[in-house]
Formats: C-alpha cells, structure tokens, sequence
C-alpha cells in the first residue's frame, strides 16, 4: 500500500524527519506513537503535501506510485486521506457543498459517474447517523463553530464519504470523551477491510483498546525507534517515552 | 501543475469580453467645448431647452474640480484628449427593426451572451443595448408598450415622451452634484429610459447592456428610472469593453425615481475591462446613481463589481418619504492593480425610514478595495433605522482593504448599527479543501461565493449564477 523510505523533510530549514521507514500492507492498521514534538503530524502532512514541508531525502510511493510528485489534490484523489489534528473552518461555504465537491472530484479521477444532489444529500445523511452527528451540521459552513469532537466526527464523516486507501488518522481521539471516542472508532472499524490501511496517530494508548493496530511504531525525533506488535503501547503507557528517546540519541 | 498547464489555464480563462468589433463609426475629433456639447445635442435632434440644460452643465463643470478624496489614485485624465460622440455609421440613418440592424453589431452582442432576436433573447429579459454612444436595439417594447411599460433609449423618450423627461431629468441627480455628474450631463450620450406607470407590476425583467467599443472615447451613459405610484419594476444593467493599454472613461449618472408605495431594484453586473496583470490599461468607472424614494416606497441597490482598473461609484438612496426602505447589497472584487471606492449613502428624511447595507469586499493580487458608506438621519427622521455589515476578504498579502464608515445622526430616536469583518483566504483552509480533492481554483471560488452568498441571493435568479461564474474569472491567478 505505502512505502516510505528514508525520508527526510524539513519545516522551516530544521530537519523534522530524519530517515523515517514505514511499510505498510494492504488491510493492516499501524499506530504511531511518541512524545509531543517528535514529528506525527509532519508525517501526515508531508504525505499529504502540505506547503512549507520539504522532503529533502528518500521516497514515498502509494501503490507504487511516487506521491510526494503529486499536487496535494491529486494525492487525495489517490485515495490519501489525513484526518486533521486540528480541523480549520471555513466560514460561508456549507458542509454539504464541500463534501458534494470533494466527492465529485474524487469520483471523477476515478471515472465514476457524479452522484446527483438527491443521492449525495442521503448519503451523506447516512454518514452522519453512522458518526452520530445531526444532519443539521450539514447545511453548516465547514466546521463553522462545531465543537473539539464535532469536528473530528465531520473529519471521520468526510473519510467514510470518500472511502479511501489510506487513512490518516492524526489524534483524532483527542479532545473526545469516551463515548464520542467509541463512535469514532466503531466508524473506523466498520471501514477496516482487506484493501484499506489506517495510519493511527495517537498519544494514549485507550483509543488502540478500541481500534486494535496490527502493528504499533514509537516516533521519536524524527524517526521510528521502535516498533512492535499491540503489546507494546501497553509498555508504552507503562514506561513513557523516556526510555527510547534516551536510547536513540545516545545511538546517534 | 506543469507550467505548461498553467499558462494554458490562463489563457483559457482571460477576460472573455475583451475583443473589439470592427466596423466603421462615426467618431468625432477629440476635445471638449460649447460647441461639442451643440454637437452632440445636435446630432440626436433635441429640443432646445435639452441643449440649454447641457451647456449650463457643461459650464458647472468648467468651474469644478475632480474630487480627491477617495482611495484612489491614476494619473488625471486629458479631458481634452478624448472623443465625446462615437457611433456606428450604420446608425446614421436609425434602423426601424432588428432585421435593419448592422448584422456585425447584432452579433458583437450575442458573442456577449446576449441574443438580441426576441425569440433568441432569454425569456423574461428585455434588452436595451447600447453601443458607444448610441442604443442599437431595444427588445420586447411591443409587449411591454401593452403593459403601459415605456422602455426605451433616452435619446427617443426625449421625443416621445418629452414632458416626463423634462419632468423627472436631473430631479436626482442635479447637473452640478459632482464633477463627473456635471460632465455626464454635458455629454451624455445614450441610455436607457423607464416608466412604470401607477400599480403596474413591470411583466419581464428590464435590461441595459452597455458596450464600450471604438477607442479613445469615454462613455457617458444616462439612465433614468421612473416609477409610478404603487408600481414595481427590476432592472440590470452588464457593461464590457475591449482590452486596450490605454485607459478609458466612463462617467454615468443614473436616477430612480420611486413614487408613494412603489419599488425599484436595480442590480447591476459590472465587468469593464480591468486592466492587465501588470495594471495597464482598463476602464475608470466613476459613476453617480442615485434614488429617491417617496412614502411608502422601496429601492434596492444590488451590484456586482469585477471590473474597471479604477472605481468610484456610490449608489445610494434619499429616504424622503415616511416608511421608505432603501437597500444596499454589494460585492466588489479587485485583483491584480485594481482600485476600487464605492459604498452607498443612506440619506434618512422621512419618518420610520429604513435602511440595510450589506457590502462584501474582496481584495487579491496587490489590488486596494475601499468600503465608503455615509448613513445620515436627518432632524425629522423620527424612528429610522440601518443596519449596515461590511465584509472584507484578503486574498494573499499584498492587497489592501479599507473601511470607511461615517454616520451622521441628529434624531435621537433612530437606530444605527455598524458590524464589521475581515477575514483572509488561509492557507489552512485551501489545504483542507486540496487534501479532499477540491484544486485550489475551484476552493477559492467556492469560499468567495460562500462570502457572497448574501449578496448573490438578491440577485435576478438569471444572473446570480451569471456573477458566481465572472468572480471565478475575475480571481484568475490570484492563488498559487
Ligand atoms: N508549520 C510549522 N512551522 C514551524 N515548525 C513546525 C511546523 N510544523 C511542525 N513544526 C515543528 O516540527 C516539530 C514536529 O512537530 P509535529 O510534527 O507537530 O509533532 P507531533 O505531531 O509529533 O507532536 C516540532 O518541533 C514543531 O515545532
Ligand atoms: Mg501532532
């Protein structure tokens, strides 16, 4: 599904990752650790090719084709998607015209027919029901005054709309109480399948109770220290990030 | 994107209504003096009291002083470097139906998007085109002459219709009111004249398309709008002109007149040549369009500004009667080195008056877009209220957006209130949009028609979709 070799990127002329290696198989759930700072978010937002993110080293390939050559767009059209740590607003333009617009454009690189206004307005009806958001907050501008978990939910809405390879999932648990924390996670499971990879990013090993990852990566200074099966963000919880930090620096 | 892409794009998309017709006109030497203004009057055959009224304006002019205080700047214009009358030598001898009409001017028009064979034209909409200084067409007037409705060129309602012309010119617009007012009406040259006459519902949407043409002239069209007690009338008016290097003139003056209990709205859809991505060349839009309303009665300003390299335009309302509503929806887009000042003045006289002024600025490229607005409530103005929201949007950080806000309150008991806002176009909210797929071209229109959507909604239904699309345009290049 994703390979990502060597890779290196900077923000801001400072060396964020440096020679970060990541595989992962179609249908497996990999969850990234790590201390505030290490550089999670950079992961998501150098795949996804956010402005201001350099790669300055190695590659990145999405079924075999090299993204970090694609427009952003284009990679989302792919089938990338990043679920925002912190979802910006975007006053005046309503949800459901976003979503229609993000969906058409999907659906036309993909050669599939547009989906006329009355299909589009009960599926996306449907979505929101599944992550037990009101379908009022579709004629809302895009998360125009929606709560912390209101939108993450809207993030977890637009995933399922757009059903994607690869899923991003940066924190999206944070900032949700336990219930709002079980709905997004019966919204991720019930989209796991053979042909679709989650990365999950979090800091609390309690959302992984609930999305069980096939494997789990600690992301410390800017790249993967250690890897291991579920088991080991219970260790994590157990032991902090201290221990791997210290190891990886006194390696360097 | 590839750059080769990107130039394609560009091209594609470049100010569509910038080709020049070419056919032979009737233009006369540059220069500006009594005997130009005789010309002129002359040459559509006005009665004598009309050339009294433009000499004694061409002579308030020559006193008055272009104004300085908007901002804006460009280089004075040579008043006497330009051509005051420019026309189609095929108008000379003035055709007597469309089928007589210079076939090359009939379809300059429809390369326009507007069809001026009536079975062609969009249902519902008549059209009064004017091109330079004259009206080639004016449709549908047979079906709405059955309504009462005179819909016709000012030129030939002076003939016809003399004694509501005299009645009504210049009652709102006084020839001395401003600089570019007294020129107007020295000058003007061709536009369009309306009466809706007592409790008439005006059948069809009216419309006025003014086309710029022949090169250094300036246009000077004059539009004058009356309606009668209880009546309702909407009108639009579109204006383009060729892309030339050298700018252009174009001073107008429009007058409503809404009597007890009648209502006007009136949008406009302005698309003069803007200008290059380097700021040469592109029209100077300086235009004053006034309204009175009496008791009872309403006005509705709705315009859509995208282009002209420099405005100057403030249509507002005289609240004279009792109860009388004026409104004021504009949005105003500049890009690359545009200028634009305009904003409305709500003049409260009456008693129970009231007023709303919605104004959407958006600025990109390193264009400088300023609100003005004067909300006044005079001595009498028992219980008048405005509300007035003013909006601006920054796209990237080199454009400039101003709000100027005066308000002049000498009745205790009225009600003022000023919201205002500037939001920017964010990076962030882009690479959401470009992370689910949308291009950025498509994301910037989309956030600029959400920030428009207040405006839009006033608009003829026909044309909303109509502006949405020339904003697009309009904001080419602007991102990335
Ligand atoms: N846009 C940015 N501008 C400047 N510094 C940034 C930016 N994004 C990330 N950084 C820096 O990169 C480092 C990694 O940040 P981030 O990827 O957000 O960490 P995490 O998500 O693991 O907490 C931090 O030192 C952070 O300050
Ligand atoms: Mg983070």
């Amino acid at each position: 599904m994703i390979s990502i070799k060597n890779l290196h990127a900077n923000v801001e002329e400072k060396e964020i990752l440096k020679g970060l290696d990541l595989d992962i198989k179609p249908g497996e759930v990999h969850a990234i650790m790590g201390p505030n700072g290490a550089g999670k978010s950079t992961l998501g937002n150098v795949l996804a090719g956010r402005e201001g993110y350099e790669v300055t080293q190695g590659s990145a390939t999405l079924n075999g084709k090299d993204i970090l050559a694609l427009e952003p767009e284009e990679r989302a059209r792919e089938g990338l998607f990043l679920a925002f740590q912190y979802p910006v607003e975007i006053p005046g333009v309503s949800n459901l015209e976003f979503l229609k617009a993000s969906v058409d454009a999907v659906r036309e690189h993909q050669g599939k027919e547009a989906l006329d206004s009355v299909q589009f307005l009960k599926l996306a009806r449907e979505k929101c029901k599944a992550v037990n958001l009101d379908a009022s907050f579709l004629k809302r501008g895009v998360n125009e005054g929606f709560s912390g978990g209101e939108k993450k939910r809207n993030e977890l809405m637009q995933m399922m709309l757009l059903e994607p390879q690869l899923c991003i999932l940066d924190e999206t648990d944070s900032g949700l109480d336990i219930d709002a924390l079980q709905v997004v996670a019966e919204g991720v499971n019930a989209m796991r399948s053979a042909e679709r990879s989650f990365i999950v990013v979090t800091h609390y090993q309690r959302l992984l109770d609930y999305i069980v990852p096939d494997y789990v990566h600690v992301l410390a200074n800017g790249k993967i220290v250690k890897s291991g099966g579920k088991e080991l963000a219970l260790e994590l919880e157990e032991k902090g990030y201290g221990w791997l930090e210290n190891s990886d620096n006194g390696a360097e | 994107m590839s750059s080769n892409a990107e130039i394609e794009r560009r091209i594609g998309k470049e100010y569509q209504a910038g080709f020049f017709t070419n056919i032979e006109s009737d233009t006369i030497a540059p220069g500006l003096n009594e005997d130009v203004v005789r010309f002129i009057s002359a040459k559509k055959g006005e009665p004598e009291w009309l050339t009294e009224w433009r000499l004694k304006a061409f002579r308030a002019w020559q006193e008055m002083t272009e104004p300085d205080w908007a901002h804006v700047s460009y280089p004075q214009p040579d008043f006497q470097a330009l051509s005051y009358y420019s026309a189609p030598k095929s108008m000379e001898n003035k055709p007597k139906s469309l089928d007589e009409v210079d076939p090359e001017l009939l379809a300059t028009y429809e390369k326009l998007g507007i069809p001026l064979h009536e079975q062609m034209a969009l249902a519902g909409v008549a059209v009064d085109a004017v091109f330079d200084s004259v009206s080639v067409a004016t449709t549908f007037r047979e079906k709405l002459a059955e309504a009462g409705v005179i819909f016709m060129p000012i030129s030939e309602a002076v003939h016809e219709h003399p004694e509501l012309v005299k009645k009504y010119l210049g009652t709102v617009v006084p020839q001395r009111d401003n600089f570019y007012a007294a020129l107007n009406s020295a000058v003007f040259s061709d536009g369009s004249f309306v009466y809706i006459p007592k409790g008439v519902r005006c059948p069809m949407e009216l419309s006025t398309y003014f086309r710029i043409n022949e090169a250094k002239t300036g246009q000077f069209e004059r539009t004058l709008i009356v309606a009668d007690e209880g009546s309702h009338v909407s009108y639009l008016e579109g204006c383009t002109a060729p892309m030339r290097d050298e700018n252009q003139l174009h001073a107008a003056v429009v007058e409503l007149v809404a009597l007890d209990n009648a209502e006007i709205k009136y949008s406009t859809v302005q698309n003069w040549y803007p200008g290059d991505e380097e700021g040469k060349g592109g029209i100077y839009n300086f235009v004053t369009k006034r309204a009175v309303a009496h008791t009872n009665a309403k006005v509705s300003w709705t315009q859509v500004e995208t282009g002209s390299a420099v405005t100057w335009k403030y249509p507002s309302c005289i609240l004279k009667g009792d109860n009388a509503i004026g409104e004021f929806y504009s949005v105003a887009l500049t890009n690359n080195y545009q200028q634009a000042d305009t904003g409305t003045k709500m003049i409260h006289l009456g008693k129970n008056t009231r007023s709303t002024i919605i104004s959407k600025g958006i600025s990109a490229g390193k264009s400088q877009n300023a609100y003005r607005g004067l909300v006044r409530m005079n001595p009498n103005a028992e219980g008048a209220r405005n509300y007035t929201q003013c909006d601006s949007l920054l796209i990237g950080d080199q454009c400039g957006a101003h709000t100027f806000p005066y308000i002049e309150s000498k009745h205790p008991s009225a009600v003022i209130e000023h919201e205002a806002t500037t939001s920017t176009v964010s990076d962030d909210q882009l690479f959401l949009c470009r992370q689910r797929g949308i291009d950025t071209e498509k994301a910037v229109s989309m956030i600029v028609n959400g920030f428009c959507k207040e405006v839009f909604k006033e608009l003829p239904m026909e044309f909303a979709v109509e502006a949405g699309k020339l904003l697009e345009v309009s904001l080419e290049g602007s991102v990335g």
